[in-house]
């Protein structure tokens, strides 16, 4: 069976809209991946996250995870269970009164046997780096927590693929880093296969891929280096690029031996010193 | 219309096992027509200042003075106070409720109880401002619109009330980046064209570099430092210390001059770090 999430001619639309909000999406999400998924307000990457774990069915073309197609209901359970999301809103993901009970919801649910739900919650807490936090109420947590205390409650449930909507949207500058770097370690420590979609282009380019949307269809798929390299064309589509990037492409533009693909501060000292 | 507020203090639930000291001694002067931005990490007390511009909330102790009142004295009318000062909050859109767009921009005029001709006049003028089209979206209802238009509405709605002070709390948050550019735009324009007071709270370091003329930083319910945004994101290690950041290019300009470098490092924007690096180029070029 292949460990993957395959999406193969896939369209949506929702009821009574007039137009798809995707049109005609191929692509695969092999596990062990980091794919970052950008795109406008509107574009359909929203809707695309409901597709991968089977919250919306396509209107054509179907989704499977592990090859088992999000179309069979009863199918439903275990692609739930392989495919964990969290949203945007902290504060909308929370139902527990204590941060513990909050993770163990997922895993009670799934019929777990009780010794080996705290072990798991214990685990997932671990793994978010929230285990002092357990026996608190959620509501005293900063929002960076808050939306750990959401990963957490996903990690429980043991899941292969972990699709985040814009979970740092709403959140400050140290806790977009907090779960940034959480998420990273999901991905490189715990095996995790991550797909995050996000507006924030320096969150973008630590994945190991990414795609792009717009009106509904994938526009560009690459490395974040030969994505954001594309300057112009990301901002024909509204897009942004990271401000160090922006200014490699005009610097180049200057005749400035600069690299076209620079993604970091790093990268860009390096590349300026011998200039400077 | 000045806002002074002068040794405020305000706690949460005082004298129960939760209080909690959310603003301490805090001292801020906003004059007419500035541009400030207000910034610190969540629970800061960012919110639980605004809101005490406009009367929403009432001091444990200190004052807030508008125009030379004292807002939570007697007698003083709290909803002219809130039509002279507009607060936009965070997802403002998740507060339209009315049919169409034109009767949701008009809720506000209509209840101060100017004549129906007025209300039209604002109506049209405040969705023109927030550059939506008002013939095109007058009568259509706002959950149909996109969500950055849907935020439009409801800021257009706040600036039917013609306010002489204009505070927004993170007006771009969950737009793309079109969104986002597109209303900080509007938002440039308004105060050039209107002559008002802007006060933007955000945790986009790079926004409020680019827009305001002054930055006031809250921590733990104080203002711990204010400036121009070059006074105020000179100061890296403390901005850091409290969790705030600095714009990325900034960053890049203080790691060069680690390096050994000759650059300014009181860079905000791509362009200045554009000119600079293109000026010191040049420089050694001629050496």
């Amino acid at each position: 069976m292949a460990a993957e999430i395959v999406a193969e001619g896939v369209c949506y639309q929702y009821p009574q809209a007039a137009d798809m909000a995707l049109k005609d999406i191929n692509l695969r999400i092999r596990k062990g991946e980091f794919v970052a998924i950008i795109g406008p307000n509107g574009s359909g990457k929203s809707t695309l996250a409901k597709l991968f774990n089977g919250l919306f069915v396509p209107t054509k073309g179907k989704v499977t995870v592990d090859g088992l197609d999000t179309r069979d209901r009863n199918n439903i359970w275990k692609i739930r269970q392989k495919a964990g999301m969290v949203f945007q809103n902290p504060d909308n993901q929370i139902v527990a009164t204590m941060v513990e009970e909050d993770v163990a919801f997922g895993p009670e649910n799934l019929g777990v046997p009780p010794e080996e739900i705290r072990k798991r919650v214990y685990e997932a807490l671990e793994i978010v780096e929230l285990t002092e936090f357990a026996q608190k109420p959620p509501h005293l947590l900063s929002g960076g927590q808050k939306q750990r205390v959401a990963i957490a409650g996903v990690i429980a449930m043991r899941p292969d693929y972990i699709i985040l909507d814009e979970p740092t949207a709403m959140l400050d500058p140290v806790g977009r880093k907090e779960v940034i770097n959480t998420v990273k370690r999901l991905n490189k420590e715990e095996g995790k296969t991550i797909v995050l979609i996000t507006h924030f282009m320096e969150e973008a380019v630590q994945a190991d891929r990414v795609i792009v949307m717009d009106k509904g269809r994938v526009v560009m798929m690459g490395t974040p280096r030969e994505i954001f390299s594309q300057v112009e064309e990301l901002k024909a589509i509204g897009l942004d690029v990271p401000q160090v990037t922006e200014l490699a492409h005009r610097l180049r533009r200057w005749g400035l031996k600069v690299r076209g693909d620079i993604l970091t501060i790093d990268e860009m000292v390096e590349c300026l010193c011998p200039l400077l | 219309m000045p806002i002074i507020v002068k040794n405020l203090t305000h706690i949460y639930m005082p004298g129960t096992p939760f209080e909690s000291v959310a603003l301490q001694d805090v001292n801020w002067t906003v004059e007419d027509g500035e541009f400030w931005g207000l910034i610190g990490h969540t629970g800061s007390g960012k919110s639980t200042l605004i809101q005490h511009l406009n009367g929403l909330l009432k001091p444990t102790s200190g004052e807030v003075i508008i125009d030379g009142v004292n807002i939570n004295e007697r007698g003083v009318n709290l909803k002219e106070i809130r039509q002279k000062v507009g607060l936009v909050f965070q997802f403002p859109e998740h507060q339209l409720f009315e049919e169409t767009v034109e009767k949701d921009v008009a809720f506000g005029p209509r209840n101060m109880d100017l004549p129906e001709e007025e209300v039209n006049r604002r109506v049209k003028e405040a969705l023109e401002l927030v550059g939506l089209n008002y013939n095109e979206i007058k009568d259509r209802s706002p959950f149909e619109l996109s969500g950055g238009q849907m935020r439009r509405v409801a800021i257009a709605g706040v600036l039917a009330m013609k306010p002489k002070v204009l505070i927004l709390d993170e007006p771009t948050v969950g737009l793309d980046p079109k969104g986002r550019d597109e209303i900080l735009r509007e938002i440039v324009k308004l105060r050039e064209e209107q002559n008002i007071t802007v006060i933007l709270v955000s945790h986009s370091m790079e926004d409020i570099a680019k827009l305001v003329d002054k930055i006031a930083v809250m921590h733990k319910g104080r203002i711990v430092d204010s400036g121009t945004p070059k006074e105020i994101f000179k100061n890296y290690q403390g901005l850091i210390s409290i969790g705030l950041d600095i714009p990325q290019i900034t960053h890049l300009m203080l790691r060069l001059k680690q390096k050994g470098k000759d650059v300014a490092t009181d860079v905000l924007s791509v362009d200045e770090a554009e000119a600079e690096i293109l000026k010191v180029v040049r420089g050694k070029g001629r050496a």
